[in-house]
């Protein structure tokens, strides 16, 4: 089959006219071949994984390894990563939404369990209620095993507070439509492959009224902190990988997926693209926009 | 289609045949050393890390970080696989060198043989006679409850030949183990820690010596430092470079004709 390079080197070159003649017809049908096949097997759309491109149906299984070889060092990882920092993000997070007594969440992304946990906990002590409900949904069952080990050692385990289920964030076809109070993702957005999808489950599945919020990394403005900030994840963060958890790569792409996520203004454009109403920007930066706290209400 | 690829070929006549000319002479390059034309199976049953490369601030860091925890968790093997492939450059270059000198080591080069459990055959090994290397091979295997497939792959080698070569390094531990009778609990694999020190001189096989009897009772190091170091050392440096040893070939040898042609004896 002659390759699309050697056709246009061919139809850029000054041809003799004798092989012009001789090869014109038999060129063109090829061309006209080549430009069928080319329709025929139709290229899947690609997406990035961190900053490789990958084939679409691809990204999900790759996410999957990634978490799944995580998940039994995952809290262990955070802690490390962020210093501690991010149990001051996720508080800050669960304090924004002040939940009610008997709010119902979905916790989509939950993985190892730290906004349930959060949220069951603020109830419990801020309302003394224990009517809150949250079901805690994830894609990797491995992480959901976690969650789930995390829930049986706490004071929940005997109550119906927290259930469990294993969905995706684009199809939540388990879940019926406007059910839940509020709807969160917390780090799991940007491992999603269509993010638009994700927002019209959530759009889908809250009451009118209800809350969809979303943490997730974000782009920092300051130059100095943008530069530190990137030598830690480049730097820092894939060795703490390779030692506390022996695997660099999920850390690699763990930072760089960071980068491939869309800024602040385009994912509140997303958000309200989805039919959210959003306040003021839509969005709070969290240490210096290294995190950013995303929120909509469905009215 | 032929029509259009011959059209191609006569408009790119000159560089067509030039290339056409290296590829012959590459290929006789390749049939040289064979006397038969039996064509050399192609190397890519082992190729390096694809990842981008780290940079040396990363590996000084993990260098550091690796030997700190392979100090404090023993149990750490990839650590120390960490700690030698950041620290070993030199040393890898050398032993390649050293395998190129030799004409068995020259044809695991080319060859790559992996010892995986899916490239040997274990349960035939263990029907062998005993006194058979293979057979004392997988009785230390069984004897310790491990397989050959514990090995971490290499990640920061980005050459494929010298990451080869470490990871031919990491798979032949096992037959050091058989071959020197040395057992492989933390007295044994310190004692063959010297032993591959003095055989490759790697930094990481040092920094295990060193720091790795600190972790050990005063009686048990009085006794490393009293019979198996010297013996390692002496052993070590005067048989022959274990790397040059096709082990694939030799599963039904006798083990002690083995160690005599290899120069090896053991610890009394």
């Amino acid at each position: 089959m002659i390759s699309r390079n050697q056709l246009k080197r061919l139809h850029s070159t000054i041809v003799k006219p004798y092989i012009y003649n001789k090869g014109l017809r038999s060129l063109c049908s090829t061309s006209i071949k080549f430009h069928r096949a080319q329709y025929d097997t139709k290229q899947e759309p690609e997406t990035h994984f961190g900053f490789k491109n990958v084939p679409e149906s691809m990204k999900e299984n790759l996410v999957g390894q990634v978490f799944e070889n995580v998940a039994t060092k995952y809290d262990v990882m955070n802690d490390a990563m962020s210093l501690g920092v991010h149990r001051l993000w996720k508080d800050h997070f669960i304090r924004t939404m002040a939940p009610g007594p008997g709010t119902k969440l979905l916790d989509v992304a939950g993985g190892t369990g730290d906004i349930a946990m959060g949220f069951l906990n603020y109830c419990k002590e801020i309302h003394g209620d224990a009517s809150a409900q949250v079901t805690l949904l994830d894609i990797n069952p491995k992480m959901l095993e976690v969650g789930k080990k995390r829930f049986a050692k706490s004071s929940y385990n005997h109550t119906s507070q927290a259930t469990f289920e294993i969905g995706n964030a684009e199809n939540l076809s388990s879940i019926p439509s406007n059910s839940f109070d509020v709807y969160t993702i917390a780090f799991g957005i940007r491992n999603c492959t269509h993010i638009d999808r994700v927002l019209r489950e959530a759009y889908r599945t809250l009451k009118p009224g209800g809350r969809f919020m979303c943490l997730e990394f974000g782009k920092v403005q300051n130059p100095l902190i943008s530069s530190i900030y990137n030598f830690y994840s480049f730097q820092i963060i894939p060795v703490i990988g390779q030692i506390i958890a022996a695997d660099r790569d999920s850390y690699q792409y763990l930072v760089e997926s960071i980068r491939r996520f869309p800024s602040q203004e385009q994912f509140a454009e997303m958000i309200k693209d989805a039919g959210f109403t959003i306040v003021g920007d839509g969005w709070e930066d969290l240490t210096f926009g290294i995190v950013a706290l995303h929120s909509g209400f469905k009215l | 289609m032929f029509r259009a690829s011959s059209l191609s070929s006569q408009i790119h006549t000159r560089k067509f045949l030039l290339a056409n000319l290296s590829r012959n002479i590459l290929q006789s390059n390749l049939h040289r050393d064979n006397k038969n034309s039996e064509v050399i199976p192609i190397r890519t049953n082992y190729t390096s890390s694809t990842n981008s490369q780290i940079s040396n601030l990363e590996k000084c860091t993990l260098a550091v970080s690796s030997a700190l925890t392979a100090f404090c968790d023993p149990g750490r093997g990839d650590m120390i696989a960490t700690l030698g492939e950041t620290t070993g450059s030199i040393f890898i270059n050398r032993m390649r060198d050293h395998m190129l000198r030799d004409k068995t080591g020259r044809r695991i080069l080319q060859e790559r043989p992996r010892i995986h459990s899916s490239t040997i055959d274990i349960p035939y090994l263990s029907s062998l006679p005993l006194g058979t290397f293979g057979k004392e091979y997988t009785n230390f295997l069984d004897g310790q409850n491990v397989t050959p497939d514990t090995r971490v792959k290499v990640q920061y080698i980005y050459d494929d030949e010298l990451a080869y070569v470490m990871q031919r390094y990491r798979e032949c531990h096992d037959f050091f183990h058989a071959l020197t009778k040395l057992p492989a609990n933390v007295e044994g694999e310190l004692a063959l820690k010297w032993f591959e020190l003095a055989q490759t001189g790697m930094p990481m096989t040092l920094l295990s010596s060193i720091f790795g009897p600190l972790k050990l009772s005063s009686k048990e190091r009085e006794r490393l430092f009293k019979k198996y170091v010297p013996w390692a050392l002496q052993c070590g440096s005067q048989c022959k470079f274990l790397l040059n040893v096709y082990y694939e070939e030799h599963w039904n040898k006798n083990i002690d004709e083995m160690r005599n042609e290899l120069g090896i004896y053991l610890v009394d």
